[in-house]
């Protein structure tokens, strides 16, 4: 066979969401980012999650808050339509609480566990309450990484909007265990960045980014406490990125993936 | 979207480890389910267990990875000379050009669930020779299975319930129509945990018979495990009676976490994306093997939306009465059982449904039968309401 030459991975930036410890939202990220505000350190503020009907709302849990909260962010910041959607949810892991509660218990002689916490358990919870939250019945993916999951979540979301030419929501995230969980998985709160991704440049557009496969090493901030939320959330290894859109410059930065495999990023602002 | 071939596949069930075992198996109509003694567990249900998955050593080298589930998938990769046909690929294109999209519901969450039995009873802490990383986080099957050949291309799990290992065929077709990667092993592994057995307890999904999907007294899954993989290739090198994967096709029912939508909508969604994806009509299948996990629910919706798209002509089975639901693993285990109905012309029959709901108008298939079969269809749904589809065919 012949290998056709590769396909860019292309698309044009139309909104962004972030949630993270001290950065509430995009906005204040962005000031943070370009060096207009400082950075304070503060545990991650969740918003309830109004859109949700009152049964799913009570069921909620802290990844269900978060990625809502940055999903719908991006979504608004483009205009989009969430309704109609097509997502990427890449995570390293799904509802910690939930999951020391059910091993908790299944530990016990009454393993009778919740039916509530069985369902929310699955990694795809979080997507499953953006569905019935937004209605739409576009593809869903969900994806897991570990420390890789922002880039497998990028390339993914790459592929639908270049080889299925639609828009693509990106939503990455992750969330903390509680002991004893806690001791072998260190993430600690909840983080995530949420992109909507185009095909085509429109009057929204914000930046054009292409992804291509790289060995060197991932860009790193310059302020230690973003460095260390860089490095302590998976979904923020995408900081370098967001700090290129944050500060509207072009240019080239290197994001940690899956060793030895690392994704460079070209960024052209619009 | 463009053909891509599946230069290898394998299957790894309670029917058996490998594609003979699989394929004798449903031709004779025969089901690997038996009463559940697995672990501590004390539930009046019928599981779908695989022989000597814990007599499966890793190499030393993968020692951290050691746990049921990846057991299981290295017994699933071992199976009809598929790690060969790996090594072959990665020897052909380098180890940066094989990509890994692999589906699980819970990875080694079973680890986990006895570790949590050893805490220090003065700290609470787990076990040292706990590893989260390697064997209870999802990524920790396609992390393994990407040292497990060395290679240092693109790697994702896929983890959506149910439909997980179908959506990985979605995925790796992707990247190879991008060019970022040359081959791909695809597939999916779960394994017998307490999570499931006891949630699917908890939400009276579970059977106390051998499920009997689409049966009028049908009255829940029988949780099965499995590890199923593909080795998908550009279509260039197919050649006469290759199978293809033709067309996949996603969708979402955005109604409810662990219900499908009522009228099977999502799911008719799926399937005629994967329609529109491999360029086909409805008329163009032969078969399609159904999700058909036996719940009340399921099939009824199911069936709606599959009669609706398909009338009641094109033969249907679900095979979940011979191999359990295998959760994760399902969209890749009932890939492979199209591969095997296209390969051997044989529509599936469904061990354990007898009587068939009247209420579900199909042409369901109750017992194995020769026909030829070019073009098959298979659903996979999900909790969270996650629907795929993927079309597969016969290379003329």
């Amino acid at each position: 066979m012949t290998a056709s030459a590769p396909i860019p991975l292309s698309a044009w930036i139309e909104g962004i969401g972030l949630l993270a410890p001290g950065l509430p939202d995009w906005p204040s990220a962005r000031a943070v980012l370009r060096g207009e505000q400082p950075f304070s350190a503060a545990p991650s503020v969740l918003p309830a999650p109004t859109i949700l009907p009152p049964a799913e709302r009570r069921r909620a849990s802290r990844v269900v808050k978060l990625t809502l909260a940055i999903g719908l962010e991006a979504a608004a910041h483009a205009e989009a339509d969430v309704g109609t959607l097509a997502t990427v949810f890449s995570a390293s892991g799904a509802d910690g609480h939930n999951c020391h509660a059910l091993c908790e218990q299944l530990a016990t002689d009454d393993r009778q566990i919740s039916p509530t916490r069985f369902h929310n358990s699955v990694h795809n919870a979080a997507a499953g309450y953006w569905g019935i939250a937004t209605k739409s019945m576009a593809p869903c993916q969900v994806i897991c990484g570990f420390d890789a999951s922002f880039g497998a979540g990028l390339l993914d979301a790459l592929g639908q909007v270049v080889i299925d030419r639609q828009p693509t929501l990106l939503i990455a995230y992750d969330s903390e265990y509680p002991e004893p969980l806690h001791a072998k998985r260190d993430t600690p709160d909840c983080g995530g960045v949420a992109l909507l991704l185009t095909p085509e440049r429109t009057a929204r557009s914000l930046a054009s980014l292409t992804v291509s496969p790289s060995n060197a090493s991932a860009a790193r901030l310059a302020e230690p406490a973003l460095e260390e939320l860089r490095n302590a959330i998976p979904a923020l290894r995408s900081l370098p990125l967001l700090q290129l859109l944050a500060r509207g410059e072009s240019g080239r930065v290197c994001l940690d993936y899956l060793p030895p495999m690392q994704l460079n990023v070209d960024l052209q602002t619009c | 979207m463009t053909p891509l071939l599946l230069s290898s596949y394998t299957a790894t069930t309670c029917l058996g480890h490998g594609l003979d075992a699989t394929l004798a198996a449903l031709r004779d109509g025969r089901s690997g389910l038996q009463p559940c003694h697995f672990e501590t567990v004390e539930l009046a249900t019928w599981i779908g267990e695989v022989p000597a998955v814990d007599g499966e050593k890793l190499p030393k080298s993968l020692a951290r990875y050691d746990c049921r589930n990846n057991r299981l998938a290295q017994l699933g990769l071992q199976a009809d000379g598929f790690a060969e046909r790996v090594r072959a690929a990665v020897a052909r294109y380098g180890k940066s050009r094989v990509g890994v999209f692999l589906g699980t519901s819970t990875a080694g969450i079973l680890q986990t669930e006895l570790a949590y039995r050893r805490r220090d009873p003065a700290s609470g802490a787990l076990p040292d020779d706990f590893i989260y990383r390697t064997t209870h986080n999802s990524f920790s099957l396609a992390e393994f299975t990407r040292d497990y050949f060395g290679l240092e291309g693109p790697a994702m799990a896929v983890s959506t319930a149910c439909s997980s290992s179908a959506k990985v065929f979605a995925a790796a077709a992707r990247q190879l129509a991008l060019g970022s990667i040359d081959a791909a092993i695809v597939g999916g592994v779960d394994t017998l945990c307490l999570t499931t057995l006891y949630g699917f307890a908890s939400l009276q999904l579970t059977s106390s018979q051998p499920c009997r999907p689409y049966d009028e007294s049908r009255d829940g899954i029988s949780v099965g495990e499995g590890a199923a993989f593909a080795l998908l290739e550009r279509a260039e090198q197919a050649t006469r009676g290759s199978i293809l994967l033709l067309g996949t096709g996603e969708s979402s029912d955005a109604y409810h976490m662990s219900s499908p939508h009522p009228e099977g909508l999502g799911a008719r969604m799926a399937m005629q994306a994967a329609l529109n994806s491999a360029g086909l009509n409805a008329a163009d299948i032969d078969y399609i093997n159904l999700h058909g996990t036996a719940t009340p629910a399921n099939d009824a919706a199911e069936g709606k939306a599959v009669s609706a798209l398909f009338g009641q002509q094109v033969p249907a089975s679900s095979t979940k009465g011979a191999t359990g639901h295998t959760l994760g693993a399902a969209g890749a285990v009932e890939a492979v059982v199209c591969a095997l109905a296209l390969s051997h012309d044989l529509l599936p029959g469904s061990p354990g449904t007898s009587t068939l709901d009247p209420a579900i108008p199909l042409a369901y298939q109750l017992s194995s039968r020769p026909a030829p079969v070019r073009r098959a269809l298979s659903n996979s749904f999900g909790f969270g309401g996650s629907n795929c589809s993927l079309i597969f065919g016969v290379a003329p």
